[in-house]
């Protein structure tokens, strides 16, 4: 051991020429890394909350082919994005997966009020990798014919939470409670179901659902009566407030073409400026 | 302060690794003889794969074991048929995960300790007529100590530290599954960053105190500093 530490230590005094070459040109690299970043500096990067991935980039697909703008992205948790925007990540706008983070930016100085768009709702499904998910679901979910329910953390996603409130007014929290594996977000959770390793999940609708149709498996569209909206909101922040091609998205967000692909994924259209009142209980 | 679910998350983890730690030393340092003293020509291969959880993300592992231990997967066709069911969301489904994750960390210290013994120890044991067993029980485990404390002190604290594997298998199940890393993330995800802090502060406390227990062992030991091998 101690003779290998040698050698390794008189390596570098011999080759200290080629070094130096080495570091020169390791300097040279990062310059001109560093100068290609700041050209692209004027760019629109927008943080989107990792459930909402798939249709932001079919949006930001189609609005850059007609505008020529050109948005970059950045997925991940809506905790993680919130900590980081408040650690000076260079972002200039943020869609969360919930209404709580964007209104705190607000409250906190880094987001603008009035930029503040309710972008979609989403819609929960209960969702089997199997063809045979009958039809009564509450039968099942009572006689325990299942061995894992796969739902996301209901402490850090709003899915999470309208899963537990769909349990909790069936009555089935505390009988399905032993069975509940939680993803610490909705794509895990997704993932926990896809890979055979939960029978069943709660998972969104937006995640098995591509041109108004499931893709895979079966599912349980849960009836929106069943527990309150998943609504996301997207705050522009306080750095980006003169972007003018974020004000164009913007404008572009709240197009009909919008509306309609959103629906494609299994998104609610957004009830945020009228709320109206809830459906039935079995309106679906 | 710490709540009962934070003091839960820390006990399932100190289990955890007590577990893997055990259970590592007894797979590990046969192992690690063998790579010390074979010929074969399946020392790189095995040493390579030994390595391997250094280099890859835990994600990776992770993503691997939930398929390989799950139902379609071929480990999780063996658990069921043997009427185990699937490993994944269970204790033991983490404790396999670490086990591959912290082997490294168990295997290579043992293994640097072997082979800076030399083979004389031995070669003058076997002239005492000392038998392979005895020679392994009273030579080269006696003289392998420090490697093996290193070992120990190693693979304990990385299971301690782990986080993706677990995250992407474990299903965060309270006393089950929820260890220490994923109960910080969630509380940093939650926005709750004090108990975020709490929990964080005694982590890097306990680490500390984990390694420099470790270099005052070796200090003692052999009037060395703490080393990543012998």
């Amino acid at each position: 051991m101690d003779r290998q530490l040698h050698t390794h230590r008189r390596r570098p005094l011999c080759a200290g020429r080629n070094l130096k070459a080495r570091a020169a040109a390791l300097v040279t690299g990062v310059l001109t890394m560093m100068a290609a970043a700041a050209g692209h500096s004027r760019e629109v990067t927008i943080a989107v909350a990792s459930n909402f991935t798939v249709p932001m980039q079919a949006i930001v697909a189609r609005y850059e082919a007609r505008s020529q703008q050109r948005i970059q992205l950045v997925f991940g948790s809506s905790g993680k994005i919130y900590a980081q925007i408040r650690n000076g990540a260079p972002f200039d706008a943020f869609f969360s997966a919930d209404q709580e983070k964007p209104a705190r930016l607000i409250d906190e100085g880094l987001a603008e009020p009035d930029s503040r768009i309710t972008y979609a709702e989403g819609r929960l499904a209960l969702w089997s990798r199997h063809n045979n998910l009958p039809e009564n679901i509450q039968v099942l979910l009572k006689t325990s014919q299942f061995d894992k329910l796969a739902l996301a953390n209901p402490k850090l996603a709003p899915y999470g939470t309208a899963a537990q409130q769909v349990l909790h007014n069936l009555q089935l929290d505390a009988r399905t409670r032993t069975r509940w594996v939680q993803g610490e977000n909705i794509s895990q959770t997704y993932q926990f179901v896809a890979s055979g390793n939960a029978d069943l999940g709660f998972v969104a609708l937006s995640q098995i659902m591509r041109d108004g149709e499931i893709v895979a498996g079966s599912a349980w569209v849960v009836p929106q009566s069943l527990h309150t909206p998943v609504r996301q909101d997207a705050v522009i922040l306080t750095r980006a407030v003169d972007n003018t091609v974020l004000a164009d998205f913007w404008r572009y967000m709240q197009e009909a073409e919008v509306a309609t692909l959103l629906a494609s994924y299994g998104y609610a259209r957004s009830q945020a400026v009228t709320p109206s009142r809830e459906e039935g209980p079995h309106a679906e | 302060m710490l709540s009962e679910s934070d003091l839960g998350a820390i006990w399932l983890t100190l289990r955890l690794a007590t577990t893997v730690t055990v259970l590592l030393l007894l797979l590990g340092t046969p192992l690690a003889l063998w790579l010390a003293r074979t010929r074969s020509v399946m020392r790189g291969p095995v040493s390579a794969l030994v390595a391997l959880p250094l280099v890859l993300p835990p994600t990776v592992l992770g993503f691997y074991l939930l398929v390989f231990m799950g139902p379609d997967g071929p480990m999780g066709k063996l658990t069921e048929a043997l009427g185990l069911g699937t490993l994944p969301f269970t204790f033991w489904g983490l404790v396999i995960a670490s086990l591959l994750y912290s082997l490294p960390f168990v295997v290579q210290p043992i293994q640097n300790a072997i082979e800076a013994q030399g083979q004389q120890h031995a070669e003058v044991a076997a002239t005492l007529r000392a038998g392979p067993w005895d020679t392994f029980w009273h030579v080269t485990l006696p003289l392998a100590r420090p490697g093996i404390i290193t070992a120990a002190v190693l693979g304990f604290a990385h299971t301690v530290g782990e986080f993706g594997v677990v995250l992407m298998i474990g299903g965060n199940i309270p006393g089950e599954t929820r260890v220490v890393s994923v109960q910080i993330y969630d509380h940093v995800e939650a926005l709750e960053y004090t108990q975020a802090h709490w929990l964080s502060a005694a982590m890097v406390g306990f680490s500390f105190a984990v390694l420099l227990l470790l270099y005052l062992l070796q200090h003692r030991n052999a009037a060395r500093g703490l080393r990543y091998g012998v």
